[in-house]
């Protein structure tokens, strides 16, 4: 499959401070690609740099082709941007935005089929100030699709919104992909990377640790499956002595144990079994991309969004 | 430059700008405000007689009577007999004024017989009008002495004022206004914009379209170019239908209606772009614009500031601007109009080309 965006050992500082430390990926046409993580690794730089707002300090970069620094007047025309922060001229209203980007692009457009398709309609004619969070999100969005593009990046879309207004957005997003467009979205949420973007590039101190398919990234950096049961000291002695391997005992009263095979779970309660310890509830588990990143970045999980631990510790993975 | 998008993005400028309402009150209820203020309170001066007020102490009697007749008809005076008993110097100072006359006691008889006899003059030297009295009952005086000895006066006068007609001060008001909106509308809401739309990064989200800087920019110029033209239409409309003022109207003013606000746009954004925040930004336009505001001969004629003050004037911008508009309006002198509007268009030209080399529409 061709690729949209490509970017090869991309490198960004301001003054002394490192923000792009030497990233590389690629987005295929028709993909939607997710920036993933906390505050300050990098996204929006990153981004800028491909929409041809910032000159990059080293690397090779394209986006449709084209060298966005320096052919960004032609690129501008074939991409749709929501700015992190977007915010428009407080007392326009959505039809009127539309129509003032249609005219700076040339183009004809029925403000009603975008408004439509962002599900914005009832906010047609308030004014910019007076909407909510969500709708300005959503004009952002209306905006970007004003020259149809083919390649549309969305920087941090859903931040600062509620949850019914972030679902309603992603359903928006989702909507666009069916025009075979592709997208770059960042974000800090890791549901939203999970739920929308075909792949994702985990990104902390302005380096990539992972990219891939969700699950391509859990399956590399996960545990892996794991059984979990429910019961004391006897049955972890019990596991230790039939020989397998890698059994651990949480606090909780329950014992861990990974497994590659299906028959591991036989041998596991069998050997429970025989050495007639009680035991109780019995499951299988896997990490999740949530774990990996934890795992990854060395940040934490808050109310689903990324930290970071400490901004300056090296985290290599 | 494609003028499509100039009316694209100026359609949105005037919108924005006419739904918000303020920048409109400064830009011309603001200068009809203070036409209607200023015009109401200083519409007197610029009449040039002086009150005088003239205690008669010879009533009743031909020669008094003759003399204050004949300080009036100077036409410098505006002779007003007060009817008191007491001291007129405390009469003056009471009811502060500051020119009076003393005909004493036995003036026609005195004056009669050949017998020397004093008329006391009083003035307040503070005031520039003490002058004007002193010359002026002198001259009456001299007339009398000159008739009592039957001689005829050798040198005569003929009177005449500088201009073809005698300008009063709402004349200068009118194209001292018009500045003033030149000035205020484009810097005020310019430092803001230029600040504002740094901050919340319009710029950037600008230049991912095809709208350029330069149509950014002419946009700006066109509709403060019409404001200018706005405030001009109405500080003649007011100032001649309410205060009669007397104008001349020349071509020549529509280049300095154009070049004024291209001028304090450039000025406006080149403050906006310099500075770190929304805030900084306002009090550095502030410190610009308001010593520019009163010291360019928006109010008061320039003519009738200090001396160390006119030199101060010299070095703002909107002074040429105004002095350009009074040479056409005010004094019909077209030749130093087209000096004054040279030296607009230069300091025009510089801020404009240094305010759009600093303006990035992208960061490195
Ligand atoms: N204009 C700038 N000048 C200096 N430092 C910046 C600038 N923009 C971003 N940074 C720094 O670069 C790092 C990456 O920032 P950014 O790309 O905005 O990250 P993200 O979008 O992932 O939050 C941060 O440490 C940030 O403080
Ligand atoms: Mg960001």
């Amino acid at each position: 499959m061709a690729s949209a965006i490509i970017v090869d050992g991309l490198e960004k500082s301001y003054g002394t401070k490192k923000a792009v430390n030497c990233i590389s990926f690629n987005v295929n046409q028709g993909e939607i690609f997710s920036l993933l993580g906390p505050n300050g690794a990098g996204k929006t730089t990153t981004v800028e740099i491909l929409e041809g707002l910032r000159e990059r300090d080293a690397g090779r970069i394209e986006v449709l082709g084209m060298d966005p620094w320096r052919q960004g007047y032609e690129l501008h025309k074939r991409i749709g941007v929501i700015p992190q922060g977007f915010s428009f001229f407080d007392k326009q209203k959505p039809v009127e935005a539309i129509q003032y980007y249609a005219e700076l692009f040339g183009v004809k457009v029925s403000a009603q089929k975008i408004l439509e398709k962002v599900i914005l309609e009832e906010a047609a004619d308030t004014v910019f100030e007076d909407l909510s969070g969500g709708q300005r999100q959503k004009l952002g969005l209306a905006l970007a699709l004003v020259n149809d593009p083919e390649v549309l990046f969305l920087d941090e879309p859903t931040t600062g919104l509620d949850p019914q207004a972030r679902r309603n957005l992603w359903n928006v997003i989702q909507g666009l992909k069916e025009g075979g467009r592709t997208v770059l979205l960042t974000t800090h949420y890791l549901e939203e990377a999970e739920l929308l973007a075909d792949k994702v590039a985990i990104m902390n101190h302005g380096e990539i640790m992972t990219s891939g398919t969700p699950e391509e990234i859990v399956s590399k950096y996960g545990s892996g499956k794991k059984i979990v049961i429910k019961g004391g000291e006897g049955v972890y002695s019990a596991i230790v002595r039939s020989g397998i391997s890698g059994a651990f005992r949480n606090d909780n009263g329950e014992v861990s144990v990974p497994v590659r095979d299906r028959r591991d779970i036989i041998s596991l309660v069998t050997s429970i079994e025989s050495a007639g310890v009680t035991w109780g509830d019995i499951r299988t588990e896997e990490d999740s991309l949530e774990d990996v990143f934890v795992k990854l970045v060395g940040g934490t999980m808050d109310e689903g969004e990324l930290r970071s631990k400490g901004v300056r510790e090296g985290n290599s993975p | 430059m494609n003028l499509k998008r100039v009316y694209a993005d100026f359609k949105v400028y005037r919108r924005e700008y006419l739904r918000n309402r303020l920048g409109l009150f400064f830009a011309l209820a603001f200068p009809v405000i203070f036409i209607l203020l200023f015009g109401a309170i200083f519409s007197g001066a610029g009449s040039s007689s002086v009150a005088v007020y003239v205690q008669n102490l010879d009533a009743n009697s031909n020669v008094s009577a003759a003399f204050i007749q004949s300080l009036n008809s100077t036409g410098v005076l505006n002779v007003k007999v007060v009817d008191i008993s007491g001291n007129l110097s405390n009469y003056l100072l009471s009811h502060s004024l500051s020119n009076g006359i003393v005909i004493p006691r036995g003036f026609a008889s005195d004056y009669e017989n050949g017998k020397s006899v004093n008329v006391t003059v009083y003035t307040d030297p503070a005031d520039s009008t003490s002058g004007i009295v002193l010359g002026a009952v002198s001259g009456v005086i001299n007339g009398f002495n000159l008739k009592r000895v039957g001689a005829s006066p050798v040198v005569g006068l003929n009177s005449a004022t500088v201009n073809a007609h005698s300008t009063k001060y709402i004349d200068f008001l009118v194209p001292g206004l018009i500045g003033f909106s030149i000035l205020t509308s484009p810097m005020f809401s310019m430092v803001n914009v230029t600040a504002e739309y740094k901050k919340f990064k319009r710029f950037k989200q600008l230049s991912l379209t095809p709208l350029t800087k330069g149509e950014w920019l002419v946009s700006k110029v066109i509709w403060y170019t019409i404001l200018s033209f706005a405030a001009f239409v109405l500080m003649v409309f007011f100032g001649t239908a309410v205060f009669g003022a007397n104008l001349r109207l020349s071509l020549i003013i529509i280049p300095f209606l154009i070049a004024g606000p291209t001028l304090f746009i450039s000025l406006g954004m080149l403050v906006g772009i310099v500075t770190k925040s929304i805030e900084s930004a306002g009090v550095i336009g502030n410190i610009i614009t308001f010593p520019m505001m009163f010291l360019s001969g928006t109010f008061f004629p320039i003519s009738t500031m200090p001396h160390f003050l006119q030199l101060v004037a010299r070095f703002l911008p909107l002074y040429y601007v105004i002095a350009g508009l009074n040479d056409v309006m005010v004094f019909s002198n077209i030749s130093t109009a087209y000096y004054n509007l040279a030296v607009t268009v230069a300091i025009a030209a510089v801020i404009f080309v240094l305010a759009a080399r600093l303006f990035k529409w992208k960061e490195k």
